[in-house]
């Protein structure tokens, strides 16, 4: 079972659709590497934060996902 | 009810709201859970008319939107005499003039009504999470933040206690 990344906001248009499959296991420079270029570039963005499984990484770059797991890339909030 | 009652006790209605709604149509079963207030007080917030502005769309994420009202519900009961809050935020497509989010809280007395709800829409309007498109005229935009979202929530730390 692969690990699924999920894309918000304006991530989802970077990534051209919101969700996306890849292998894993995934550490923070895997993920990056699975990456093209405008979403890598945009990832590394001090205000876009990473989600595991529904909870938000206090520092993303200690990101190790497994398969299975869901990974969810997360843009600065427009606010409600 | 006084304040030392446990805020089990308290009302929270918090929902994620995937079509139209009625925000009065709301509050009326709200405010039967809560006979002992002595006020309720309530925020409808809607899709701003005018800018060229002919849709707006919110999409969130699953995991992290709801919890994160729960919590936004937990801390508005911790920090204020209520007897109980409600807060309902729409996600999808929304057109002009539609609502977008009701906030109300009830309370034996006004002040503590008004400002939890005052406090609550800070919190959504700037840290809840949320992510906004707007439609115009030559095609869709993500609306980022807005510096004065942020500077309503440091009013709340300011006076923090």
């Amino acid at each position: 079972m692969p690990i699924k990344l999920v894309f918000l906001g304006k991530l989802a248009d970077l990534a051209g659709a919101p969700e996306r499959q890849v292998a894993g296991p995934l550490d923070w420079s895997g993920l990056l590497e699975a990456l093209d270029s405008p979403l890598g570039e945009a990832l590394r963005g001090e205000r876009v934060k990473l989600a595991l499984n529904g909870r938000v990484l206090a520092d993303k770059t200690s990101l190790s996902a497994s398969e299975g797991d869901e990974i969810a890339l997360l843009p600065p909030v427009s606010g409600g | 009810m006084d304040e030392a009652s446990a805020a089990a006790d308290r009302v929270r209605i918090v929902r994620l709201v995937e079509h139209g709604f009625d925000p009065s149509a709301e509050v009326v079963p709200f405010a039967e859970r809560v006979p002992q207030a002595g006020g309720i007080a309530s925020f409808v917030g809607k899709v701003r008319p005018g800018g060229g502005v002919e849709a707006l769309e919110l999409s969130h994420y699953a995991p992290l939107t709801l919890a994160g009202m729960e919590a936004l519900a937990e801390e508005v009961l911790a920090r204020f005499p209520l007897d109980g809050i409600l807060i309902l935020h729409r996600v999808g497509m929304m057109r002009p003039t539609e609502p977008i989010v009701l906030v109300a809280a009830a309370a034996r007395h006004r002040r503590a009504a008004i400002e939890a709800v005052d406090f609550a829409m800070d919190h959504l309007k700037s840290d809840a999470w949320f992510w906004k498109r707007e439609q115009r005229a030559d095609g869709w935009h993500w609306i980022e933040p807005r510096e004065q979202d942020h500077a309503d929530l440091a009013r709340w730390s300011a006076t923090a206690t």
